[in-house]
């Protein structure tokens, strides 16, 4: 398996505080990984670290070619990143923002609004209501697909299923799973509910303090018991 | 006790060098620097609006008018002694920003420099309108009355003489100092000490048990009082007012005085006024044309944010710690 | 009658350019969170350049505007490059006096280079009136309601249909989530001044051919920008428009009809209505109530 992703003993720190101290994993193509650990592990710095949102020293290679700099590169780079709190633009309608998660392609992107309409009917349905205004599970389903008019190489997931309902959180896995399977979509997520993100990862990294303290698939993570009881809380 | 005897040697030695300056100095020089006296008073005020409530004013040079006009028509109205309206001055001025400060207690930062850019701009019209009370567009005129003190053949006290620019020299700088020793006082205490706590945080003030509402309208008032001080000497020092006297410029100066001075110290405040005072004059070195002052004064002010954010005086400040910090580790 | 719809025509005139400039604070404080004091005198300094190009070197008029509105354009990008961008990120306040150092130089910088006299500027419209209905209009005051509208309209269109366009918006309202999905926001900053700046050249333009241009042209514009600004809200462009166009049709009507403020108490009652809706209703006619996070 190729690796599309590569961490190389990345530190970042939020001033005087080291979040992540030497974080060290790889996402490889077609591959869902997952990020997992308690809060303020450094779960969701690591996804800043790799989006650039955050200054960060280290290697992290995209592809073989390495990443520098800020958001804009990484998203024209091929990542997209979902970050917590979906990061929807609330006062823009839905289309409005579709057509902001296609702002680094050139070209006409009426296909790829179609192809989101196939993931997601109702998308098109409701294209001028206000963004702000669709319930949670709206807001994390339009940010999926506003992640995905940019036909990223890279999908970043950040606590999806933070304030949702276990139904719309299972529904959401799903399509992701299913992106995953049908179009070779890599995904790297970071999730508090590890029961959910092992039931749709490959494998999985836990963090502790700013490190990986433990990775393997997800098989092996589910099965071992002392794994599961001291970092995965089950 | 120790802490105490650095600044008031200081300041006895800035009395001292006050009380002795005009003898080194030309009359005009004199009467320059009584100008800087009351540019000082007015920093003074300002300081302790902004530099302890954090509230922002666009528009004290309103409220020197309130001051200057309030001595001339006190004056030429009613035959009062220019000495005896300076108090009358702080009074109305300080009502007049106690007034405003209810109000303005619902706007914050930005909103509140709006709207104290607004009253600036507005007076001069404002001061016109009011003919039968202002003299309209042609103002007062204090030259020559009998209750401008020392206006015809200067004053005489303790047996010696001054002509009239070192008169008001004198006045204006022994109010000063005054002014600065009561704000200083003022700021000592309780009073003080809730005035920094609104300034650092409204919410943890509100939940200390601080009245916003009350301190931050005696905050206005106060700094108006000092303004309307000002004011008044202004208007003695030229002696005359008009609606142009007090222009929007004013107030920006005032703005520029403390920031380019620094605000919290005297020594800062004293730059500040120094700044206004004379800056038109270096700006003529630099080229005759109208145009220079304002130039300066813009480039100085973004170069002053951007490099010295504290000003003149936080410069002063981090010199003064270089240098204790030398002499305290010498062997 | 007829002098009540000259004041009101009038009034739309004057209040298209308060709303030009409103609209240009407008888009500055949407995208940087700033009110830009520096506005009015920005508006003076492009059509000081509208005059040179015009008197000094010959140009005529259309051209001189569209190299005037380029300059604008530039010049609003560049402030907000080298001069904004570095405070930015500081307390609101220390960008605001960096405008105020802003105006002090460029209200300086115009009277050295082109000396304080008072200078006339050609409009483009003809002087006379038109007879409408019985009534005399001055069709400079229909052209400038033409020019504000039209202006606003090509906005508002920029705005909804370009990719640029969008990518404001996104940036004004949502500059960390607008980054993750490429927009370059510093950049689009940039544009946002730029266009505001264009707005004041505009709004400058409309004003020189009555007011006669001197440094201080604009200052009282100012003040009536910021009443429409708060007045129709301070984030919304619609209510800057709207705002300015009320303002301008009310304070005509006010001095016609009410004696006391006249002409010469405009300045003091449009201060009024700043500190009356600031106290009364401070997200303006269109704006958001804003909650204040403990």
């Amino acid at each position: 398996m190729t690796a599309l992703l590569e961490l190389e003993r990345v530190e970042a720190r939020y001033g005087q505080v080291r979040a992540l101290r030497g974080i060290t994993l790889e996402v490889g193509e077609g591959e869902i990984v997952a990020v997992l650990g308690a809060n303020g592990a450094g779960k969701t710095t690591t996804l800043r670290a790799v989006s650039g949102t955050v200054r960060r020293s280290g290697t992290i290679k995209l592809a073989g070619r390495a990443l520098s700099g800020g958001p804009e590169a990484a998203a024209k780079a091929g990542i997209a990143h979902v970050p917590e709190g979906r990061g929807t633009f609330s006062e823009l309608s839905v289309t409005e923002n579709l057509r902001l998660g296609a702002y680094t392609r050139r070209g006409k992107i009426d296909p790829d609004v179609e192809r989101m309409s196939a993931w997601f009917p109702w998308l098109i349905e409701r294209g001028d209501q206000q963004a702000g205004t669709l319930s949670g599970g709206e807001q994390q389903m339009l940010a999926l697909a506003r992640a995905l008019m940019s036909r990223p190489r890279l999908l970043m997931l950040d606590e999806p299923s933070l304030g949702l309902a276990p139904l719309v959180v299972r529904e959401i896995f799903r399509i992701v799973r299913e992106l995953n399977e049908k179009e070779g979509l890599a995904v790297l997520v970071v999730e508090q509910d590890a029961r959910i993100a092992l039931a749709a990862a490959h494998r999985a990294y836990v963090l502790e303090v700013g490190e990986v303290a433990v990775t393997g698939t997800s098989a092996d993570l589910r099965e071992t018991e002392s794994v599961r009881r001291s970092y995965l809380g089950y | 006790m120790r802490r105490n005897a650095v600044p008031v040697a200081l300041f006895a030695a800035l009395v001292a060098v006050v009380a002795v300056l005009p003898a080194f100095l030309t009359d005009f020089r004199a009467q320059q620097f009584a100008y800087v006296g009351i540019y000082l008073i007015a920093l003074i005020g300002l300081n302790v609006l902004t530099g302890y409530t954090g509230q922002m004013s666009l528009g004290h040079g309103a409220f020197m008018a309130v001051g200057g006009y309030t001595t001339a028509i006190l004056m030429t109205d009613h035959g009062v002694r220019d000495l005896w309206t300076i108090p009358i001055a702080a009074v109305v001025a300080g009502i007049a920003g106690f007034l405003f400060g209810i109000p303005a207690l619902r706007l914050t930062g930005l909103y509140l420099a709006l709207a104290t850019f607004a009253i600036a701009v507005s007076t001069p019209a404002v001061l016109k309108k009011f003919e039968g009370f202002t003299g309209g567009g042609s103002g007062k005129n204090l030259f020559g009355l009998k209750e401008l003190t020392g206006g015809i053949g200067g004053v005489h006290i303790l047996g010696w003489k001054l002509n009239f620019n070192n008169w008001l020299y004198y006045l204006c700088w022994t109010v000063a100092l005054v002014s600065y020793v009561v704000a200083w006082l003022l700021l000592r205490g309780q009073t003080g000490r809730a005035f920094r706590a609104v300034r650092d945080s409204e919410t943890a003030a509100l939940s200390s048990g601080v009245s916003l509402a009350r301190y931050k309208t005696l905050a206005f008032g106060v700094s108006a009082a000092y303004a309307g001080v000002a004011g008044s000497l202004f208007a003695i020092a030229t002696t005359y007012v008009n609606p142009d006297t007090f222009p929007v410029q004013l107030s920006i100066f005032l703005l520029v005085g403390v920031v380019v001075g620094g605000l919290g110290s005297l020594t800062g405040l004293i730059a500040g006024a120094v700044f206004i005072e004379f800056l038109p004059l270096w700006a003529q070195d630099v080229s005759k044309s109208p145009g220079a002052p304002g130039v300066i004064y813009g480039v100085i002010l973004i170069a002053v944010v951007f490099l010295l954010p504290t000003g003149a005086a936080g410069l002063l400040r981090r010199v003064a710690t270089l240098v204790r910090g030398r002499v305290g580790s010498a062997p | 009658m007829a002098n009540f719809f000259q004041q009101v025509v009038s009034g739309l005139a004057s209040g298209g350019i308060y709303g030009a400039l409103a609209l240009a604070l407008v888009l500055i404080h949407r995208a940087t969170g700033v009110i830009n004091f520096a506005q009015g005198e920005m508006a003076t300094f492009s059509t000081y350049t509208l005059w040179t190009l015009t008197q000094n070197h010959g140009w005529s008029y259309w051209p001189a505007l569209g190299a005037t509105l380029a300059i604008s354009f530039a010049g609003g990008f560049g402030v907000h490059q080298f001069v904004i961008r570095p405070v930015e990120r500081g307390s609101v306040l220390r960008v605001v006096i960096v405008t105020i150092g802003l105006l002090l130089l460029l209200n300086g910088a115009m009277t050295w280079i082109w000396s304080g006299e008072v200078r006339s500027v050609h409009s483009p419209f003809p002087t006379r009136t038109i007879d409408i209905a019985g009534v005399a209009i001055s069709i400079q005051d229909l052209g400038t309601i033409g020019v504000s509208i039209g202006v606003v309209i090509l906005l508002g269109l920029f705005f909804r249909f370009t990719k640029i366009g969008l990518a404001l918006r996104a940036s004004a309202t949502n500059p960390a989530e607008a980054r993750l999905v490429g927009v370059r926001v510093p950049l689009m900053l940039g544009v946002g001044w730029g266009l505001a700046t264009m707005l004041g050249a505009i709004a400058g333009a409309l004003t020189a051919p009555t007011v006669f241009l001197d440094p201080n042209m604009m200052q009282a514009v100012l003040i009536y920008a910021f009443a429409a600004a708060v007045l129709g809200g301070i984030d919304s462009p619609v209510g800057a428009v709207v705002g300015g166009l009320l303002l301008g049709v009310g304070l005509n009507l006010l001095g016609t009809y009410v004696n006391f403020v006249g002409a010469d108490l405009r300045l003091p009652a449009a201060l009024t209505v700043i500190l009356a809706v600031l106290l009364f209703r401070p997200a303006g006619l269109f704006g958001k109530r804003v909650v204040r996070r403990v």
